[in-house]
């Protein structure tokens, strides 16, 4: 529908930007650019990243398995494998509970005038992501491809029609969020 | 519009806007919601700055381009966008130490610094490795149900309790 609009690389720079700037304006106003809230749920004392991950999740899911139904978008799930997923994963979450910032609300803390995020936060990732594209030859040739299962997606591997899936997990989530309110997390 | 001035939002109106947000993207840009390639290309770019164009030669540089691009430009945007809610709130201050580091930690500004720091090097490299972050593994990744992205989240979210529980309740 919009594919002639994907080649203009002009316009398109201007769409991410104000993409970002509605991104980075939703994360301050849910209050997760905040060292506090971040490590609050990792402590499970405070469950707002998850009420928004999860929110944003079934929102989400629906709104592009319709938007595939009608033609009008093509999926882009990311390839993984083991060596990659899981051990960079472990790496990230370590990171993650130090820092108390995710790469996007790292970005959001800096906005609000966090010093930590820009300076500690920011130089270390930049630095982090620079150590990655050094090793990665041989990280390629010895973990990155260990367990490679592509790009697949849960309908697929399950061999189930999606909306099947999505119905199930959002009522899943919805019972899950529930939940956490009625305890009052 | 006074919600625009508003101090915090209901997180489901945050989490639906955000999957919104991100089906307006895949329309419209054919990509989603993430961020952490943006910090990958800029720290080719600045390497770039001291070595010259060879660094484009580095394998991972030529799959990822140290330009300027779509989620490159949504990095800026969130920065830009965090900081216009700070401000039409009423919450934006420079501050060093977020108040849960100084009742558990100490402070110090340095020791935080520190801390930000070893912490964001983990991530940068570890975010890299997995292929995405909390955006785009846990956010734009699952919604499209792909496989590794919810492996990926799950596997940042073990790594993130079990080392916030280890440094906030039992080393300090």
């Amino acid at each position: 529908m919009f594919t002639i609009f994907h080649e203009k690389k002009r316009v398109q720079l201007v769409v991410g930007f104000f993409t970002g700037i509605i991104f980075g304006f939703l994360l301050h106003k849910g209050g997760v650019t905040h060292y506090d809230v971040i490590v609050g749920q990792l402590l499970l004392t405070d469950f707002t990243v998850v009420k928004i991950m999860l929110s944003a999740v079934v929102s989400g899911m629906i709104g592009i398995y319709f938007l595939k139904s009608i033609g009008a978008v093509a999926l882009h799930p990311k390839p993984g494998s083991f060596g990659s997923t899981v051990v960079g994963g472990l790496i990230f979450g370590v990171g993650f509970g130090v820092l108390g910032y995710c790469p996007g609300t790292l970005a959001g803390a800096i906005g609000q005038g966090s010093l930590d995020a820009l300076f500690g936060g920011l130089i270390g990732v930049l630095i982090g992501a620079g150590l990655f594209a050094t090793f990665y030859p041989k990280l390629d040739k010895r973990i990155l491809n260990k367990g490679d299962f592509g790009d697949i997606t849960w309908p697929q591997l399950l061999e189930v029609n999606p909306w099947v899936l999505v119905i199930l997990l959002s009522l899943g989530i919805a019972t899950l969020l529930l939940w956490i309110e009625r305890s009052r997390l | 519009m006074d919600c625009l001035y508003m101090e915090h939002w209901s997180p489901y109106v945050v989490g639906i806007g955000i999957g919104i947000l991100n089906c307006i993207a895949f329309l419209l840009s054919d990509k989603y919601i993430g961020c952490s390639t943006a910090f990958a290309r800029t720290s080719g770019m600045i390497e770039k700055s001291f070595r010259g164009s060879k660094v484009n030669e580095k394998p991972y540089y030529k799959e990822f381009t140290p330009v300027v691009e779509w989620e490159w430009m949504l990095v800026v945007g969130v920065v830009i966008g965090a900081f216009i809610s700070a401000k039409l709130s009423g919450q934006f201050q420079f501050n060093w130490v977020p108040p849960l580091w100084v009742t558990t930690i100490s402070s110090s500004a340095l020791g935080r610094f520190v801390g930000a720091f070893i912490g964001g090097i983990l991530m940068g490299l570890g975010a890299r490795w997995a292929g995405g972050c909390t955006s785009g593994h846990g956010i734009s990744g699952t919604m499209q149900l792909a496989v590794s992205s919810w492996l990926a989240a799950f596997c940042f979210f073990i790594g993130g309790i079990a080392t916030a529980m280890l440094v906030l309740k039992v080393l300090f």
